[in-house]
């Protein structure tokens, strides 16, 4: 099988300031306030590691751990300072639920959108249009706006529209948060599904118990740097005993 | 898994513009939610694309035309006007959106890694779908003053509009790229619009530059791309409806390409910017 996801000596580092007018940076390079627009924080420090083909990996860590950030690595979304990224087959990152969604296009308009956006083609969408609409459950309100829709719809048809992309890799932020409990089940067993296909997961998540139920591995990060590696339920223990 | 692949590729480093032909399905949704998101909730919808430019000339004729008699050297001067306008039109709507493309898409580009030259280029195709009604007002109004074009002028009349969306793109990426991380760019776009106006022969004629110019002043002034496309309009669509002598600008078709040329150029600069500015997007805009 090999490895779909090989991340090496990685580094990133996040500028504090932001200035988005020119007026402000040149008061502030005049004043001698450089240090200012330079000041740095370093989010991720020689970050090494590797995940196998259809491996269900979790990347665990409490807030401001660096694990997003990793996770933003992978999908390309930003890019490393230093070290090295390298994935295998496709894509689909879930950074967040709905992020392409529109709220004055109807559902049909935004799955279509959101699908391409996940690099589906035109073909595959109509084929699967049916069974992501099927899977929201929200049939009767998929010709509605989604501004209309009610938090919980959106994040259905948002979900529906991530697992049935068929990646070959699947990041996973956050987002098994969704909708009530049947429907997280649902969610749940189709993840499952996704990894029995064979395809590779990395999931972020705080819902510890969930992790060590349906991941394989962990990677613990921690101050941006990997600080335990291993089965799921020990990286789960190991990050326990630390809270 | 069909999809996979045996080699290893780089997240986040895309082909620039040739993956955005590669993705034009998305790219057709991206321009379809643009035209939708614009106009949702308004009466006239697409119709406001006609009625905005006719009011604009309106004024525009009615100034220049009748009050201060520019047009009194120009025959047909309304269409001459015409005919330029839309070119400012298409140029003014497609390098100021585009300017914004990237900032207003904030959301996506933070959380999804798609190839981010997607937006200018947008940008440009809707307003090439509302250059489209003015261009048809413009082949009413040119038909009934007795229009009868040959082949090489219909050429010369989109090889303008390719110039204008050539021009538009590459400085559309430009802008857009440099937007993200100073907002300032896009005033500073807003403020070149307002003097694209008057540094190419829409509201004049080039005759006029002539007279008043240093003949170096005069070929900088034709080599601009935008001048160059509103000189093309002029042969296409005003010229064979004039049955008086009418002086236009030395090879026309020359400067054409030169302008392509010109527009290339600027394609060029605005990818290789923002390829190189690309990497830091999600993290500043």
């Amino acid at each position: 099988m090999g490895a779909a996801v090989i991340v090496k000596g990685l580094k990133k580092t996040f500028n504090l300031r932001h200035s988005h007018s020119m007026k402000e940076t040149l008061v502030w390079l005049a004043k001698g306030r450089k240090g200012d627009l330079t000041k740095k924080f370093d989010a991720l420090h020689d970050v090494s590691f590797e995940i196998q083909s259809g491996e269900t990996v979790a990347l665990l860590g409490f807030n401001g751990s660096g694990k997003s950030t990793l996770l933003k690595l992978i999908s390309g979304v930003i890019l490393p300072d230093q070290g090295t990224v390298r994935t295998k087959g496709r894509v689909a990152g879930l950074i967040e639920v709905g992020a392409g969604f529109h709220p004055d296009l109807s559902g049909r308009e935004n799955v279509y959108l959101n699908a391409a956006i996940l690099g589906m083609t035109e073909q595959e969408i109509q084929d699967k249009f049916d069974d992501i609409v099927a899977f929201s459950e929200i049939e009767q309100f998929i010709d509605t706006e989604v501004k209309f829709y009610s938090s919980g719809m959106f994040l259905r048809l948002a979900f529906a529209v991530a697992v049935h992309t068929q990646p070959d890799i699947f990041l996973v932020d956050e987002i098994l948060a969704v909708g009530d409990e049947p429907f997280q089940r649902k969610c749940l067993a189709k993840i499952k599904q996704l990894s029995d296909e064979g395809r590779t997961l990395v999931v972020v998540s705080h819902d510890l118990d969930m992790i060590s139920r349906i991941c394989d591995r962990g990677v613990v990060l921690s101050s941006g740097t990997v600080q335990f590696e291993g089965p799921a339920d020990q990286a789960v223990a190991w990050l326990r005993e630390r809270n | 898994m069909s999809n996979s692949t045996d080699t290893y590729a780089v997240p986040g480093v895309g082909a620039g513009l040739l993956d955005v032909y590669r993705r034009r399905y998305l790219l057709k949704l991206i321009v379809r939610k643009e035209l939708r998101v614009r106009y949702r909730g308004s009466v006239l919808g697409l119709a406001w694309s006609y009625v905005k430019p006719l009011v604009q000339y309106v004024v525009l004729f009615f100034a220049l035309g009748i009050v201060l008699r520019v047009g009194d050297q120009i025959p047909n001067y309304a269409l001459y006007m015409f005919s330029g306008v839309i070119v400012i039109n298409f140029f003014s709507e497609a390098f100021s959106n585009a300017t914004r493309s990237i900032v207003s898409n904030a959301a996506l580009v933070k959380k999804i890694y798609l190839p981010r030259e997607l937006f200018p280029v947008a940008s440009v195709w809707v307003a090439a779908v509302h250059f489209l009604p003015q261009l048809i007002v413009l082949l009413a109004a040119a038909l009934l003053s007795g229009w009868h074009p040959d082949v090489m002028q219909l050429f010369g009349a989109l090889l303008g509009f390719v110039i204008v969306a050539v021009t538009a793109t590459g400085l559309g990426l430009l802008a857009g790229a440099i937007n993200v991380f100073f907002r300032d760019a896009e005033n500073i776009v807003d403020m070149l619009m307002m003097i694209v106006t008057w540094t190419s022969p829409v509201l004049y004629d080039w005759t006029m530059i002539r007279r008043l110019a240093a003949p170096w002043v005069l070929t900088i002034y034709q080599l601009n791309p935008i001048t160059v496309a509103v000189e093309l309009f002029h042969w296409a669509f005003w010229y064979p409806t004039v049955d008086q002598p009418v002086e236009l600008p030395p090879h026309l078709l020359v400067t054409g390409f030169i302008g392509l040329g010109m527009a290339a150029l600027f394609l060029v600069i605005g990818q290789i910017v923002f390829r190189r500015l690309e990497g830091h997007f999600a993290q500043e805009v």
